[in-house]
């Protein structure tokens, strides 16, 4: 579960600050599909990072399953999230040197895990997002789609508690946001902790609860 | 997979990327030991050129009162009280510091004879040393080796009337002339020359030596500092070292070596920001990249790692690269350099592995801050589209 209270962000501009977020109360339960939706500037991403234990608040807290997370050091906070989090980025934001195995590999190498299991673990989730058999693609002779579920693969390798996706279908047609969005559903369907940021209503629909932000405070919280 | 791997994967998969910079270093490190090689080369070559030159350090009995007229001491006449070295101070002699730095070692006696009513300087000799270490002798006859062999200079051959091949009454003793030495233009044209054994006998000098020629290889030390050190353990003997003209080349040598050294310095330098602007363009390039390995969880370390390893790795290579291009261009230039038409390449292996490691430590100096940098990209801020 993650829970925020009076959540604030400000940013430097010019001589003075710009509050990206105003005292945000959120509380994201164990196994919900939150989607954070909003226009821009609204806080949406901002509010996502901040969740996902990258980008320090200027105050009030954040707490994931009792631990508070901003009261960790650096090294901690990566530990937190290469343990719990998982990330899946607009922009696919794939490795180019690394084939798609070596890509959704990644987030286990920190661990101390034997190679093969790393292996296996990979694979496994190559083959959950349907690329089983392009293990060794490098990103630059995949699709946007393939790229997308490369990224998702990466994102649920380890499997995370929490699986944050900032606008995961942005850079994708109809079809293929489609397909991507199934798979969010599929793995919310598992069991899955799912914050997802968009500016598309049409993904709202896949997600079981929306948060509306404006100016950096909820407008609207409901259940779909 | 580990993130080190990573750096590999950079590397293998993109290697135009770190190319420049690996030619670069490469041709840094190659400038430094061809220059180091070349100096060293050249000195070896000058050693060897001194060792040509004759003995450069002389052991005589340190209250030897008599006036010899050899080797740079004169000799009038045999006084009855003259003191003599003990055959020891031969094997002392070897015992020094740098005695890796000994060439010869010639002993000799000398005594005032008369052959055919003519009075004569002998010097006994080992012959074997004794031509080494007068490599500019010419013989006419061949070279002496038997008990009974005798050498003698050319003005004695001609006041004797002496040939190659003759026979010579010494004292009591017999000597076959085995050859005549051609003109050299010092006083060895005026000697006889036996083996030190037989000279010793026909002088009553046996087990005694008069004074000790050393040929020493400079490179190791100076001569003076051998010359100490000999001193050292012969505190009975006078040690003079003999001043060579070959000395004012290896000052040059010396130079030349301070030169490469101080190269070196300047090339590591340009090297360390050469290295630390490309590491810092690179991390500046794959901020996104790093982005994604803090967001995923690596820590500060596991980031600093990756861009230690990619420049270590290409400290490497180059090192090695270097190093052989520098031996390759060395031995390219020497012969173009050297003087005595006959050089050698000097290659020190041991070297090898220090140079090629500090190319890899000044990469890894470099990039220490970039990759200190990267390690600590706030993620969020690397990920601009978060």
């Amino acid at each position: 579960m993650i829970q925020t209270t009076s959540l604030a962000k400000n940013y430097p501009s010019g001589d003075g600050e710009v509050a990206a977020l105003r005292g945000v109360d959120l509380t994201v339960e164990t196994g919900e599909f939150v989607c954070i939706m909003g226009q821009s500037g609204s806080g949406k991403s901002t509010l996502l990072t901040i969740l996902g234990g990258m980008c320090h608040p200027s105050s009030g807290t954040v707490t994931v399953d009792d631990t508070a997370l901003y009261g960790l050091n650096d090294d901690g906070l990566a530990d937190f999230r290469a343990r719990h989090f998982g990330f899946v980025f607009q922009s696919f934001h794939l490795v180019p040197y690394l084939t798609a195995l070596e890509n959704v590999m990644l987030p286990l190498a920190p661990l101390k895990l034997p190679a093969a299991k790393k292996r296996s673990m990979a694979a496994e989730a190559l083959a959950q997002v349907g690329l089983a058999g392009k293990e060794g693609r490098l990103p630059s002779r995949m699709s946007g789609g393939e790229q997308e579920r490369v990224a998702i693969a990466r994102a649920v390798v380890n499997r995370p508690a929490i699986l944050f996706a900032d606008e995961p279908t942005g850079n994708l047609d109809s079809a293929t946001s489609d397909q991507v969005m199934g798979l969010f559903e599929e793995l919310h369907q598992a069991g899955q902790t799912i914050v997802m940021v968009t500016h598309n209503p049409d993904n709202g629909r896949y997600a079981q609860r929306m948060v509306r932000l404006k100016d950096g405070l909820v407008l609207q919280d409901t259940a779909i | 997979m580990k993130p080190y791997h990573i750096a590999l994967k950079n590397l293998s998969r993109r290697p135009a990327r770190m190319f420049f910079l690996t030619v670069a270093l490469a041709v840094g490190l190659a400038a430094v030991v061809a220059l180091v090689t070349l100096s060293n080369s050249m000195t070896a070559d000058i050693e060897q050129t001194m060792d040509q030159f004759g003995a450069n350090i002389l052991i005589t009995p340190k209250s030897n009162d008599l006036a010899l007229s050899y080797g740079g001491i004169s000799l009038g006449r045999v006084s009855f009280d003259q003191r003599e070295l003990d055959p020891s101070v031969l094997q002392r002699i070897k015992t020094i510091k740098n005695r890796e730095n000994i060439a010869v070692v010639a002993p000799k006696v000398l005594g005032a004879v008369t052959v055919r009513g003519k009075d004569l300087l002998l010097v006994g000799v080992d012959f074997a040393a004794e031509l080494r270490l007068k490599r500019w002798w010419r013989l006419t006859g061949t070279e002496p080796v038997a008990v009974d062999d005798a050498l003698l200079g050319s003005a004695a051959a001609k006041v004797l009337g002496v040939k190659a091949g003759d026979r010579l009454e010494v004292g009591d003793r017999s000597f076959k002339v085995s050859a005549v030495l051609q003109d050299t233009g010092s006083q060895d044209d005026s000697l006889l020359f036996v083996p030190l054994a037989a000279a010793q006998a026909i002088t009553g000098k046996q087990g005694r030596i008069t004074l000790i020629e050393v040929a020493a290889l400079c490179g190791g030390c100076p001569i003076t500092d051998m010359a100490g050190q000999i001193s050292a353990v012969l505190p009975d003997a006078k040690v003079s070292a003999i001043k060579q003209v070959v000395e004012g080349r290896l000052q040059t040598i010396g130079q030349l070596k301070r030169f490469s050294l101080g190269m070196g310095g300047v090339i590591a330098l340009i090297s360390l920001v050469l290295v630390f602007i490309t590491m810092m363009g690179n991390v500046n390039e794959r901020k996104v990249e790093i982005g994604i390995f803090r967001a995923i969880g690596y820590r500060t370390g596991h980031v600093m790692g990756i861009i230690l390893v990619e420049a270590g790795l290409v400290g490497l290579l180059s090192g090695f690269s270097g190093y052989l291009l520098g031996l390759a261009a060395a031995a390219g230039a020497l012969p173009l350099m050297s003087q005595s038409g006959n050089p050698h390449l000097l290659v020190q292996w041991q070297v090898a592995l220090p140079a090629i490691l500090s190319v890899a430590l000044v990469s890894l100096l470099a990039a220490f801050y970039p990759a200190r940098r990267a390690g600590r990209m706030d993620p969020a801020d690397a990920l601009r589209s978060l």
